[in-house]
């Protein structure tokens, strides 16, 4: 009799980081994949199962009923700065409840959750490596974090009410790469707003290793919060440098009610609140992950930039809802 | 509503009560005719001398380190191990950077302030802590202590200082400190910077030392104990600074709580001609600094002991640079040579 198939759950697989995610475990020739995500798996490998439902429904469920679910891949939180905070609320905190009691009630061993970096927030008296342990003051001057704070702290909450599942919470720097998200999104502006006077450390993750990261973290035994790093933390302008694009430099003192108007017009998509990732640090110490799981960055900072700038257009990573789509009761 | 008004306005005017007793009593001292001249005499006999040393120093041009010197220094500061392959540290310290600041730096340490440095080959390689007396209103003992470390001890060392939150905040100058090594003091901060075998400059008294007034010069504030506690918990070896001279480079006659309170700032301090000059009277005096670098000191014990054991480590470093500035002070010939 053939050994049983590991089977991994994605949530979110049509995001940018779901596919190649998917892709990844699809190669592993004991792996069966199942993605959960209302948006489209485009160019989806055929031995991937896609079911296009709401994590929040009911047929989510039957999933977890029916099939003896090995790990799950939480990846579909969304951060849309022109969602609202109460479908961010309903979407991020409620889909993440519901897949961790999924795993609960029906035994699932490994939960992985792809929280984020910017739990922590810039803040100009941030320390240079700010570790797992440091306080989420993310949404201080960002209302757009609370949500993804609540969900981070929530998984974290499983780790002593269930601590037979292995969750494990990563709290990746900035992504980089065909990603839809503010940094890569910045970085494939024609040209870069650099505040005047400020030039903060930054950290960028290449895609790549990001899904090195949650497949390492999937490895039994492996549970906490840990930290995903860049290669390395360079100032911003090196950072922009790299991309070889044109920069305007403006005061701190205009740029945030500029961002606001332009915002509101539509004329940018960067609420103003973002603006201080380019002003302060957020840097993040990546030491437990690499002792844990011997991870470590394959990509270089100027890869990762070269393969934001690559992808200038990408059509299916768009964290966002599809308009239309009835709403979770 | 009106208790609060009432509460504040009283405040206000203790506040002013204070400030003007202050004035008073030191413009008492000053206003002594015999007293005043002979002050204006020695004063205006040491700034001639003072002036031509500074003259000679700028006409010879013999103040510069030589090209070739200054870049065997920067490149020794390039080998560090801690540098990414973008030229800084995760700190944001870019030696590469330096090289166009050195010669401000040296400007200030060999001919502003002609500083003359004693044993600075006791500073150790490897990690150690930096400690030293603050005050001058300004850090610039921190940017001599600094430049003598980079261009007078070898092979040369950059001194990573804890600085105030505040001042990293802002614009240009929280990012040229960053540059040039000086980082946010925050405890994780120096643990961060000790296990890379850094030197760290801390000086415990913080503000309360470099804004304390005139009247005040030469007698350290209270130290702080988080130095100790790093030191014992990170087993570093503690070097005793003591800096004379910069009391003298801006007079504080008393500080402006209430204003710094109001712009924020760690303080406001009034100096005599900030009537005429505005905020140019906190550039300093050219004064002259002599640093004395101490025997490194070794501590052992439980980082976490309670305060009253802890204060009798810190009183050993505190009494070591006492008895450095004593001698510093009992040995110089005035304040301006």
């Amino acid at each position: 009799m053939a050994k049983r198939k590991t089977l991994a759950v994605i949530t979110g697989i049509g995001g940018r980081l779901g596919q190649l995610l998917a892709r990844r475990l699809h190669r592993e020739p004991d792996t069966r994949v199942i993605g959960i995500d209302r948006r489209p798996f485009l160019r989806k490998p055929s031995d991937v199962e896609h079911l296009r439902i709401d994590i929040r429904r009911k047929a989510c469920e039957d999933l977890f009923r029916t099939r003896r679910v090995d790990v799950i891949y939480h990846l579909g939180l969304m951060h849309d700065p022109r969602q609202g905070l109460g479908e961010h609320y309903t979407w991020n905190l409620l889909g993440t409840k519901q897949i961790l009691e999924f795993a609960q009630r029906y035994g699932v061993p490994k939960v992985v959750i792809l929280s984020t970096g910017d739990v922590y927030g810039p803040q100009s008296d941030n320390p240079a490596y700010i570790s797992e342990d440091a306080p989420l003051l993310g949404a201080q001057r960002f209302a757009g974090m609370r949500d993804l704070i609540a969900v981070d702290m929530f998984a974290q909450s499983y780790f002593w009410k269930f601590p037979e599942i292995e969750t494990v919470v990563l709290r990746p720097a900035h992504i980089v790469g065909g990603v839809r998200n503010a940094v890569s999104n910045y970085l494939r502006l024609p040209r870069l707003p650099l505040l005047l006077g400020f030039d903060p450390m930054v950290q960028v993750l290449h895609e790549e290793d990001a899904v090195s990261a949650i497949l390492a973290a999937a490895r039994p035994g492996v549970r906490g919060v840990f930290n995903v790093v860049g290669a390395d933390a360079l100032p911003l302008r090196t950072l922009v440098s790299l991309t070889g694009k044109p920069t305007w430099e403006v005061p701190h003192v205009v740029l945030p009610s500029l961002a606001r108007r332009l915002f509101q017009l539509r004329l940018a998509d960067f609420p103003a609140a973002e603006l201080d990732y380019i002003r302060y640090s957020a840097t993040l110490d990546g030491e437990r992950l690499r002792t844990v799981t011997r991870w470590s960055n394959q990509y270089t900072v100027e890869e990762a930039v070269q393969a934001a700038l690559r992808s200038s257009v990408f059509d299916g990573g768009v964290e966002r809802l599809p308009a239309g789509l009835p709403r979770a009761s | 509503m009106s208790g609060t008004v009432v509460d504040n306005l009283q405040r206000l005017q203790a506040v002013g009560q204070s400030i003007g007793h202050n004035l008073a009593t030191q413009l008492a001292q000053w206003s002594e005719p015999e007293r005043r001249r002979t002050l204006a005499e020695r004063v205006a006999r040491e700034f001639s001398e003072a002036s031509q040393e500074v003259a000679s120093l700028i006409l010879s041009g013999s103040w510069r380190t030589p090209d070739d010197e200054l870049e065997r220094r920067i490149t020794h500061l390039l080998g560090s191990k801690n540098l990414s392959p973008h030229g800084t540290d995760a700190f944001g310290f870019a030696p590469g950077e330096v090289r166009s600041v050195v010669p401000y730096l040296e400007f200030l340490y060999r001919v502003w302030f002609r500083a003359e440095v004693h044993d600075i080959q006791r500073v150790p390689e490897g990690r150690c802590l930096l400690i030293a007396n603050h005050s001058g209103q300004l850090p610039f003992d921190g940017v001599v202590i600094g430049t003598s470390l980079l261009l007078d001890r070898d092979p040369p060392r950059m001194a990573r200082s804890m600085v105030e939150k505040f001042a990293t905040s802002l614009p240009f100058f929280g990012t040229f400190c960053n540059r040039m090594g000086q980082v946010t003091g925050l405890p994780d901060n120096c643990r961060r910077l000790l296990e890379n075998e850094e030197a760290v400059l801390v000086f415990p008294e913080g503000a309360r030392g470099i804004s304390k007034p005139y009247s005040h010069r030469y007698r350290m504030t209270a130290f702080g104990h988080g130095f100790m506690r790093l030191a014992l918990e990170s087993h570093v070896p503690i070097v005793p600074i003591a800096v004379v001279g910069a009391e003298e480079q801006t007079i504080n006659l008393v500080n402006l709580a209430p204003l710094a309170k109001l712009l924020n700032m760690p303080s406001a301090p009034l100096t005599p001609l900030m009537p005429l000059i505005g905020p140019a009277a906190m550039l300093p005096a050219p004064v002259k600094y002599h640093v004395y670098f101490g025997e490194p000191m070794e501590f052992s014990g439980d980082a976490n002991d309670d305060d009253a054991v802890v204060a009798g480590k810190v009183a050993k470093v505190r009494a070591a640079i006492q008895a450095m500035m004593d001698k510093g002070l009992a040995e110089r010939r005035g304040i301006f040579i």
